[in-house]
């Protein structure tokens, strides 16, 4: 996955946008720049065109870490038997009404 | 069962469920293949699919049109740069990828090899080249691979305003001056089998069709994706008082689908091979592109470098 990066390319960056105030920033793609600022230019020109956000993050690509995902059940699987962490669990008689 | 069976069962179990492959996932190495030929493919294909169209930017017949032709075209580089994104996902590097396409290792799409000479073709290309464009990359928005589809699901809904452009310039010259009808139809005599074979050859012709059905990386084949374009554009062309160039095109009661010619393969092939009328024209400016702007990403990456170097003598010095 990781090739040497030839002398000229510029790092490549993740582009997170929050759309509108009251939602988190997503995940919408990557941009090559010389650094973070053009990075955060370059991501404005592709993915706001139409006015698809009012804020910008970019990260370095190599910045991000992630979990492996071979080993996702492991990872995960200590939540999947807890159901006790569900409001559906608990038994409250109809009478009592919505709580 | 081995670790690499085991994989590729929940591999094609994901693929039968609909569950989308996401960059990181196991996949067959075929498959990431198979994903970066046609996704750069793609990516090449928006990018080299400006230099048609930009030829008649300044000689726009107004400004609503030229605001509306800029920032279609500016909507195409976005397009390749999100597919370019797609690839790198995959591994791929983006260097790689642009070099593949100016050595003649990548192809892109063939109807880009095709001259836009008067006004009325940048009609019909929103038309019909975009309209031929927009009927695919609708199926590839179900596509398997999950930045391939997001990325399918943002250009879909960028496009329909550039099939618009088009079809409302192509229908004031059919409903202008004589002259200008005629321009109009001459340029849809021009793009339309061209537009056609856009769609690729015939499904039992087409080396690569099955095995990305399969893998649902494709989600319908070419011949049924060509038919219902032909379906949806011939009222549009009757609405506008044009002519089809086919004198075999004709509704057909039971199948309830169009009837039409025989397209021909052979110009398709030679085009392909590289001797359209534009081939060797889009390729150079592609590459002087790069070559010509190579001084502008050298500064860029000089002045970061200059920038950290100051930020780093000024921490030492406090
Ligand atoms: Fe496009
Ligand atoms: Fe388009």
């Amino acid at each position: 996955m990781s090739k040497p990066k030839s002398k000229n390319e510029w790092p490549l960056w993740e582009v997170f946008i929050r759309s509108k105030a009251g939602l988190s920033h997503k995940h919408v793609g990557s941009v090559h720049a010389a650094d973070h600022e053009m990075a955060i230019e370059n991501a404005r020109d592709v993915y706001t065109r139409r006015s698809e956000g009012i804020s910008i993050w970019v990260v370095e690509s190599n910045q991000v870490h992630a979990n492996n995902p071979a080993e996702k059940d492991s990872l995960f699987e200590p939540a999947d038997d807890k159901i006790y962490r569900h409001p559906t669990f608990y038994e409250i008689p109809d009478e009592v009404g919505h709580i | 069962m081995s670790k690499e069976k085991a994989f590729e069962q929940e591999f094609e179990n994901k693929i039968e469920n609909e569950i989308k492959i996401e960059p990181r996932d196991w996949m067959p190495e075929k498959y990431r293949e198979n994903l970066i030929r046609q996704i750069s493919q793609h990516a090449h294909s928006e990018v080299v699919g400006m230099l048609p169209e930009a030829n008649w930017i300044t000689r726009a017949p107004s400004l609503r049109r030229k605001v509306a032709l800029l920032a279609k075209v500016q909507d195409e580089a976005g397009h390749g740069l999100y597919l370019y994104s797609a690839t790198e996902t995959l591994g791929a590097r983006r260097e790689d990828t642009v070099d593949d396409l100016h050595e003649g290792r990548a192809k892109y799409s063939n109807i880009f090899n095709y001259p836009s000479v008067t006004w009325a073709d940048i009609g019909v290309i929103g038309w019909l080249v975009d309209g031929a464009a927009i009927q695919n990359q609708v199926m590839l928005t179900r596509t398997s691979y999950g930045p391939y589809s997001r990325a399918m699901v943002r250009i879909c809904k960028e496009e329909s305003f550039h099939q618009r452009q088009g079809y409302e310039i192509v229908l004031h010259m059919a409903k202008g001056t004589p002259e200008q009808k005629e321009m109009a139809q001459d340029a849809l005599n021009r793009w339309w089998w061209p537009s056609l074979m856009m769609f690729g050859p015939s499904d039992k012709d087409s080396k690569h069709s099955q095995q990305s059905l399969a893998w649902k990386i494709k989600r319908q084949g070419n011949d049924e994706l060509r038919q219902e374009f032909i379906d949806k554009t011939v009222p549009q062309a009757k609405y506008a008082g044009l002519t089809i160039p086919d004198p075999d095109l004709k509704w057909n009661e039971e199948k309830g689908v169009h009837d039409f010619g025989e397209i021909d393969w052979s110009e398709f092939m030679n085009v392909i091979k590289g001797n359209g009328p534009m081939n060797r024209s889009r390729i150079k400016a592609r590459k002087a592109a790069k070559e010509n702007g190579a001084w502008v990403r050298e500064a860029a990456t000089a002045y970061h470098e200059k920038k950290m170097k100051r930020a780093q003598q000024k921490q030492s010095a406090a």
